[in-house]
């Protein structure tokens, strides 16, 4: 999730005018196919009926989303209580990627604060700093956030040894462990916008401000974070969508009683619960809130271009 | 002078940087140290040794690595350069085509598989693929990844194109040349820098997939990634620190390389 593509650009020309639907061809054909086309099958998948060990019949019904959201006793004849076993297993994921935002705000924002305002030559290299571990494979980063928070872990160890801890922090499958796992998967996409914004900040308003007695704290609060607001927004979306659909950081670190929907749709499909249509409406579920969010901040942004 | 580099500087900033850096690297740096334990036992050192890597290529576990690394870069070079391919034409098309009624929706459908829950875009790619029969195994790995690698492949291509004028190619067609010879002797050999480096991160982005692969892979087939989840499933294990190293270390270097490829200018 970088972002999505640029808006096309400015050193744009029409040399190649007369060739643009051949060239485009290609990847309408493969994104088209393999792309648009599945999420479109899976809207149809999830109204369909569910059939016994994995699969779909093709009649068209809602019982999907009404096993979602609904419970109606065990004949499935009862009156429709609201149920509350899914809808929590989302909240429970809405309220860790929450957690895991603002604990990537908090050490995101000074982080990116501080490599903006270093000299032009060394920026370059503390961005690089923060890229790379993007670019370790996820699961790998996942597996050693797992070896180093463990009971007998290497953490434990350094606590233990310098006395700050008698007993070893049972980290490992809490919600915690989840928490750490998601910021430390998404942190540098935190950075990175929040960098790019503090980076365009005049800082002579800055100045101004504290030439107008304002003290250091008001002035971050009142000139500087509504200047990078964008930033930051973007910031906070980058870590949170992904980590609401987030799969290993939980499954790896959360343990069994810490399930988030990433896991919850993996299950219709991979474990024993085999539901490809509730699957499906889970998904959906998740797609709907990920959608709402982005219309939200791409109107915001619409907005804040408009005013300046 | 000293005021104004006094209104810059926020007081713990600088030590939450640090942290910053350190929280990134811990684990990576921990991990490396411990695949080079010469201990059965994960926890305990017994000093440093080279037999968990002797053990990836030797030992039982040895075959299983090797059949999923060759599924793994295989899969990775042909969906890379296919997405790279694809890439670059929608690009030229994009940044080169002029203005028409196409382009947003174009560059929408690139974006979709950045913008679509990964975990979504799994679940949709194998029900669409049962759905209309296709038997899930490296086929299937490979179509879906040449697809989700298209946008990483594309973003550095566009960016690229944008930054180069395009009186190189006038100057050429003034000289007779024809468009095709513009495109191929002057954008392309400009554009360079940008593939290559659009080529490395849609090569990382599918040799690091974990959640789409093992949606679409069949029973019998095993990546890097799906044969390490596997093993740590069952229990963390001295080999998959060492098989860890030896794929963080290759995405060091290809970021690397792709960071000092993207900022080399040829244009001038």
């Amino acid at each position: 999730m970088a972002g999505g593509a640029a808006s096309g650009g400015t050193a744009a020309s029409d040399t190649y005018a007369k060739a643009r639907h051949w060239l485009l061809m290609p990847s309408w054909v493969v994104l088209g196919f393999f792309v648009f086309a599945p999420v479109c099958v899976m809207v149809i998948y999830s109204f369909l009926t569910k059939e016994f060990r994995g699969g779909v019949i093709w009649e068209p019904t809602l019982a999907a989303y009404d096993q979602f959201f609904f419970d109606r006793g065990l004949f499935g004849d009862g009156d429709p209580i609201l149920q509350w076993t899914y809808i929590s297993i989302f909240w429970r994921s809405i309220w860790q990627a929450g957690l895991a935002t603002i604990l990537s705000l908090l050490i995101g924002f000074p982080t990116a604060y501080y490599i903006a305002t270093r000299p032009a030559k060394t920026r370059a290299l503390w961005v690089f700093l923060i890229t790379i571990p993007y670019w370790v494979n996820l699961l790998i980063r996942t597996v050693s956030m797992k070896f180093l928070l463990r009971d007998e872990g290497p953490l434990n160890d350094f606590l233990l040894n310098i006395g700050l801890i008698n007993d070893p922090l049972h980290i490992i499958n809490t919600n915690l462990a989840v928490q750490l796992g998601l910021f430390y998967s998404y942190l540098p996409f935190m950075v990175l916008p929040i960098y790019a914004s503090v980076e365009r900040y005049n800082f002579t308003m800055s100045e101004a401000a504290a030439d107008l007695y304002a003290t250091k704290f008001t002035t971050l609060r009142r000139i500087l974070l509504p200047a990078v607001k964008p930033g930051v927004i973007a910031g906070c979306i980058l870590v949170f969508v992904p980590s609401l659909g987030a799969f290993l950081a939980p499954d790896l670190l959360g343990g069994a009683k810490n399930f988030m929907i990433g896991s919850l749709i993996e299950e219709q499909f991979k474990g024993n619960a085999g539901n490809w249509p509730f699957g499906a409406a889970a998904s959906m579920v998740l797609l709907t809130m990920v959608i709402v969010i982005l219309l939200i901040f791409s109107s915001q942004q619409r907005r804040a271009g408009a005013d300046q | 002078m000293s005021a104004k580099t006094d209104v810059k500087t926020y007081t713990g900033f600088q030590f939450i940087t640090i942290l910053c850096v350190v929280i990134l690297y811990a684990p990576l740096v921990v991990v490396t140290i411990y695949s080079f334990n010469a201990s059965e036992s994960i926890t305990t050192w017994g000093g440093v040794s080279l037999r968990w890597y002797v053990d990836i290529f030797t030992g039982p576990e040895s075959a299983k690595f090797q059949q999923a690394a060759i599924n793994s870069f295989s899969i990775a070079i042909i969906a890379a350069t296919l997405a790279t391919g694809i890439a670059t034409a929608a690009a030229t098309a994009i940044v080169r085509g002029g203005k028409y009624r196409l382009r947003t929706p174009s560059l929408g459908l690139i974006s979709l598989p950045i913008m679509v829950p990964e975990i979504v875009l799994a679940v949709a790619t194998l029900i669409f693929f049962n759905s209309i029969g296709f038997t899930r195994g490296y086929m299937t790995i490979l179509v879906a990844h040449t697809a989700f690698c298209i946008p990483f492949a594309y973003l550095p291509i566009q960016a690229r194109m944008q930054g180069i004028e395009d009186t190189y190619e006038h100057a050429a067609m003034d000289l007779y040349a024809t468009k095709a010879q513009a495109f191929r002797r002057i954008l392309l050999p400009l554009m360079m820098p940008g593939i290559i480096s659009g080529f490395l991160l849609a090569f990382i982005v599918s040799l690091d997939d974990f959640i789409i692969t093992n949606f679409v892979k069949g029973a019998g087939i095993e990546t890097l990634p799906t044969a390490i989840f596997g093993s740590v499933k069952q229990g963390l294990k001295p080999n998959i620190m060492a098989i860890s190293t030896m794929l963080l270390g290759l995405s060091v270097v290809m970021v690397t390389i792709s960071y000092f490829v993207s900022k080399s200018d040829n244009t001038k």
